[in-house]
């Protein structure tokens, strides 16, 4: 009779003792896993609309999640290729080559320069002379037409706003006539890989709503195929927490599910592009290569997955449960 | 306008035609529908001001009976008689003891891993008495308990309740089946288009 007659209808005394406590939150932390692992065992005596879920839900994870792995190695592309922009100082006629050796080191020291390299004019017509095939055009002319050169280039780590700096402050100085760097389609790129990754944000946030109502939906349809079931345990004394539980758990289920799912679709893919991917790079003398997806992406992923399928829970449970009450 | 009291360990019937206001009657008890004016008070709790969040609290102390019984089709007849203290958060194997216990009164301790649909109707009834009194209510609610069985099942279900009763559980009966509660010698009270006309031991006719 104690247990009718405790308000609280804990049969522990309301957990007056630290053991009485520790028991409680064991047998909390039992009730949950049990309807945890329940909930799991519910999803897979329906084996075939699971899958169909757990997949619709990975599709939608999956799409955001490789597009933002292709822009990042794009971008990881524009770095490696950014190595080869250099910033041309075309020095002003008549400086003499000593002068122009000792701005090159001197530029060479600066924090924000990897290293330097001068061209005097002799050695630019020299070359012009081997290349160009114009050797009898030069030879027309009196006196070297050409100024001396000296490339910079920046460090690999420069932001193209820093490069842009550096340029502008070269290019004031006396001895250069002319800075010249052709970084512009390393900006473009850049604006386009943060355009496509806004775009991808889009994407990302539009297909996680769709998760949360595909989510929603399956336990809207799961929450109205049990109402008699819910009905009875209402009946029966079953708090809205209770009764919430299992909904929210399925939530999670999917969530989980589905963000395995995903990660699956992008390595698969990713092995798919490799080899091509490869060949692709080889012919621009290029090592890159793709990875794997990273751990902090897995870890985002699952995170992700399982935050939409709860929510998603939330949403559907708070929605159309309250309206299921005994009649 | 229906006013009365069913004392601690009491049982006691509530009859009249259908229609009448029985059902209303323990749906107000059981706070399924809110009474608009008056008072309900049960076990000291007052329902008129018992908010939502507390009404699970109250339906742990009532056992309600069913007349189509209500139970879980796709769990099994133990898992449905364990289902009141599931929601209490009981251990399990207190629950497991518990629950052998309840069914060992309706005499269905060899049926505990059947189906429902596998029973017959007065086993399914018992198995519905099994889940109102595994966690010991001090109160017993029936709505036609017997309404889907034939007289001799109805007499031994009633037989059931006789029993709880002589154990202190406070018994309110619904039913129409005036014979069956004329051989009875309880206390009847007679509804009539939602007012009480005949409160005593005998059945108005």
């Amino acid at each position: 009779m104690s247990a009718a007659k405790a308000p609280s209808g804990r049969p522990q005394g309301a957990g007056a003792t630290r053991k009485g406590v520790r028991r409680g939150l064991k047998g909390y932390l039992e009730r949950h896993l049990q309807v945890l692992i329940h909930a799991l065992g519910r999803l897979s005596r329906n084996p075939l609309s699971t899958l169909m879920t757990t997949a619709v839900i990975g599709i939608a994870l999956a799409l955001p999640a490789g597009l933002y792995l292709v822009v990042d190695h794009v971008r990881d592309l524009g770095g490696q290729w950014r190595e080869t922009t250099r910033i041309s100082l075309f020095l002003k006629q008549g400086l003499a080559d000593e002068e122009a050796r000792r701005l090159a080191e001197r530029l060479a020291g600066e924090a924000e320069v990897e290293g330097t390299e001068y061209v005097s004019p002799a050695q630019a017509l020299e070359e012009f002379r081997e290349f160009s095939g114009f050797g009898e055009v030069l030879d027309a002319l009196d006196g070297n037409p050409l100024p001396g050169l000296i490339t910079v280039q920046p460090i690999s780590s420069l932001p193209p706003e820093a490069i842009q700096s550096l340029l502008e402050r070269l290019r004031a100085l006396p001895e250069v006539d002319i800075a010249q760097l052709d970084m512009e389609w390393v900006r473009r790129l850049h604006s386009l890989v943060d355009l496509v990754q806004r775009g991808i944000l889009v994407i990302a946030i539009l297909l996680a709503l769709a998760v949360l109502l595909i989510v929603g939906n399956t336990l809207r349809l799961d929450i109205e195929s049990r109402r008699e079931e819910i009905v009875i345990t209402k009946l029966i004394g079953a708090t809205d927490g209770f009764i919430r539980r299992p909904f929210l758990y399925t939530g999670f289920w999917y969530g989980l599910g589905g963000a395995l799912v995903a990660l699956l679709l992008v390595n698969l893919s990713l092995v798919l592009l490799q080899g091509p991917v490869q060949r692709l790079a080889g012919l621009y003398g290029s090592d890159f290569r793709l990875g794997f997806t990273s751990p902090e992406m897995v870890i985002l992923l699952l995170a992700a997955g399982v935050m939409l399928g709860l929510a998603g829970a939330l949403l559907a449970v708070g929605r159309h449960l309250r309206d299921i009450e005994p009649e | 306008m229906v006013s009365f009291r069913l004392e601690a360990g009491e049982m006691a019937f509530l009859t009249g035609h259908s229609g009448a206001g029985k059902s209303s009657l323990l749906k107000l008890i059981t706070l399924i529908e809110r009474a608009s004016a008056g008072q309900i008070v049960v076990n000291g709790h007052n329902l008129t001001r018992l908010g939502r969040r507390e009404i699970p609290r109250l339906r742990r102390n009532i056992g309600i009976i069913f007349q189509d019984y209500r139970l879980l089709h796709d769990r099994t007849v133990f898992d449905n008689v364990a289902l009141p203290l599931i929601v209490t958060g009981l251990q399990r194997r207190d629950v497991a003891r518990r629950v052998r216990a309840a069914l060992d009164m309706v005499g269905l301790l060899n049926k505990e891993k059947r189906y429902p649909v596998t029973l017959s109707g007065g086993e399914q009834q018992r198995v519905g008495i099994a889940r109102a009194v595994v966690h010991k209510p001090p109160l017993l609610l029936a709505d036609e308990p017997t309404g889907n069985l034939d007289p001799e099942l109805s007499r031994e279900i009633m037989t059931l309740f006789e029993l709880f009763n002589q154990v202190g559980v406070s018994v309110l009966i619904a039913s129409h089946d005036l014979e069956l509660i004329g051989s009875l010698p309880y206390r009847v009270l007679t509804l009539e288009q939602g007012r009480l006309i005949h409160d005593g031991g005998m059945v108005a006719r």
